[in-house]
């Protein structure tokens, strides 16, 4: 069996299962945010439940339209903050607690290695990082989970990625993925699983799995999984806040496809729109004025990547025509970042530095696009109007290239402006 | 169960964010989540779309978020099915649990808009003017939970059950 396999036969009580059956499994973590909790909300009350299943594994992270941005978005968070009282949720994330659920939930241990996790938003996948099983699901599948504590799951197929060679400077987990969609397509993976391995990915801090893992759903994939190695394996042992499991795939496990990666060849990408698999190098966008940088989401807002972006924009400053957004993703993120001059860094460069929110990412407040306008961005969808208003752009790249091209003012190589 | 209705197509990758904008995400009422329904690529669909009519698209379609805003929104405008060559696969959950029809099928290439088309949900019997396509019946277990009347239905018969 895979990793995925074995994850899922384990939670489901059977000893084997294979892609295509249908399961119904016990779930460790169920996760809402507030944009989909009220839905949730709304269905738990409209069943009549009594309660969850369990208070200390129902968790709500009030992050995509926080700070409110508007009188409704501010009642549905009371909504949530008033049912996580009523029910005494443990799990419950708003205010200076609050992160971005995908930075936040791996930082403070509440989602461990062999885990079923699965949340009320589709970058839920990101757990996968820690050799989790994690997806994506509507609100009414999440409010079903939350009164029984299990869900229904077809068992996904498994690719294989077998990534191996010598990472080059700049290049990161987001170069990786943003590759591999575009090799593979945005239904490249679709119900699948994806399995990352191979002796570079020993070369990849856990932060930058997290990246990878985060953008399986861009390939339309259930979830994205690593096996948990000795990074993993430190990485949980200062944070795990329950007892963890480390499963991995079998020698003679079944996959729909393998695919080998050499990193060594890799350079820093960027997903054009309006489509993450619309990849090219970007050396081949050199030039493209930019009006916004965002850096940060749960795509690529931690420790990591602050780090890269202070590294770049120390000394520097922003183009005067360009607004840069940096996301400290998590309290932790921001606090480490003030604490090594990384914020004082930013502001000397003329950065707007906001708190831990999803907010432009989806366009949601706190960065949105006028008409025409172009941004570059470590986020993880460039859709049409994903940042705004239609008729704008959103150039996905990590953060260097994202630091980069908001002090040239135009998409950039990092090599560009130091 | 038996559709008929016009045809609207939508091509590939139809994501979440055209099929109802981030923006709107703060509600929940279906009415207001419908007057914004493909709002960033065809902006008076919500006008001239009637209920009872159907969309055609091709591969991906509900790619992107795990937002249940979007059957919601399609299901509001009175849309009962939606047939593509391929559906991502938390919009493929997310539109049964809330009662919206899929059915995978190739007839993008067929089908022209404003066509008048015939869809037997159960059976995967298609038929658009006189061409007749076979397409892959909903798989049994999601039969079951549209004959429940969605998944919060299901669960509250299982309740009631336990009491």
């Amino acid at each position: 069996m895979t990793i995925t396999e074995k994850i899922l036969a384990g939670h489901a009580g059977k000893a084997f299962v294979e892609s295509g059956e249908i399961i119904d499994a016990r779930v460790d973590i169920v996760l809402a945010n507030d944009i989909t909790a009220p839905l949730s909300l709304e269905e738990f009350e409209k069943v009549g439940a009594s309660d969850v299943f369990d208070k200390e594994r129902v968790v709500f992270v009030l992050d995509h339209f926080t700070p409110n941005k508007d009188i409704i978005s501010a009642e549905n968070c009371k909504k949530i903050r008033e049912f996580s009282k009523r029910y005494n949720i443990k799990h419950f994330y708003e205010g200076g607690n609050c992160g971005i659920e995908h930075a936040l939930l791996p930082e403070q241990g509440i989602v461990v290695p062999g885990d079923v996790v699965i949340g009320a938003d589709s970058h839920t996948c990101t757990y996968g990082a820690l050799g989790a099983f994690a997806t994506g699901m509507g609100s009414t599948d999440i409010t079903y989970a939350m009164i029984t504590g299990r869900i229904w799951f077809k068992v996904p197929e498994s690719i294989k990625f077998l990534c191996y060679g010598k990472w080059q400077r700049w290049v990161t987990g987001k170069d990786l993925i943003l590759h591999i969609i575009g090799m593979i397509g945005v239904d490249g993976a679709l119900y699948s699983a994806m399995e990352f391995e191979g002796e570079a990915i020993s070369g990849l801090s856990m932060d930058s799995r997290m990246t990878v893992a985060n953008m399986a759903i861009e390939a339309g994939a259930k979830n994205g999984i690593f096996k948990p190695d000795e990074v993993a394996i430190s990485y949980e042992n200062e944070r795990a806040k329950r007892p963890y499991k480390i499963f991995e795939s079998d020698g003679d496990a079944r996959y729909k496809e393998i695919f080998e990666v050499d990193v060594g060849k890799l350079g820093l990408k960027v997903a054009c729109p309006s489509l993450p698999s619309n990849v090219k190098d970007v050396e081949a966008l050199r030039g493209t004025e930019i009006d916004q940088a965002v850096i940060g989401s749960c795509t690529n807002g931690r420790l990591e990547d602050m780090e890269m972006a202070a590294g770049i924009l120390k000394g520097k400053k922003v183009a005067s025509w360009v607004r840069c957004i940096i996301i400290p993703a998590t309290p932790e993120v921001y606090k480490i970042s003030l604490r090594r001059g990384y914020l004082e860094t930013f502001l000397d460069a003329g950065c707007i530095i906001s708190p831990p929110t999803c907010g432009p990412c989806l366009g949601g407040h706190m960065g949105i696009l006028a008409k025409g306008e172009r941004a570059v961005a470590t986020t993880n969808r460039n859709f049409i109007g994903r940042m705004g208003h239609p008729d704008s752009e959103v150039y996905l790249t990590g953060p260097a290239v994202a630091a980069a091209s908001a002090i040239k003012g135009s998409i950039a190589h990092p090599e560009d402006v130091l | 169960m038996v559709f008929k209705g016009s045809i609207w197509r939508f091509g590939d990758n139809i994501d979440t964010d055209i099929i109802i904008p981030a923006r709107y995400l703060a509600y929940t009422d279906p009415k207001i989540l419908g007057q914004h329904c493909m709002e960033p690529i065809s902006p008076d669909f919500k006008d001239k779309v009637k209920p009872g009519d159907i969309i055609v698209a091709g591969t991906n379609f509900g790619c992107g978020s795990s937002r249940e805003h979007a059957p919601i929104a399609i299901l509001a405008l009175g849309i009962p099915v939606v047939i593509a060559k391929s559906f991502a696969r938390i919009f493929y959950r997310n539109a049964f649990n809330k009662g919206l029809a899929l059915i995978e099928a190739d007839i993008y290439g067929i089908a022209e808009e404003g066509d008048k088309i015939e869809v037997d949900i159960f059976s995967g019997i298609i038929t658009i003017k006189d061409k007749t396509v076979k397409a892959k019946p909903i798989p049994p277990f999601m039969v079951e939970l549209i004959q429940a009347g969605g998944l919060m239905n299901y669960l509250k018969k299982k309740l009631e059950e336990e009491r």
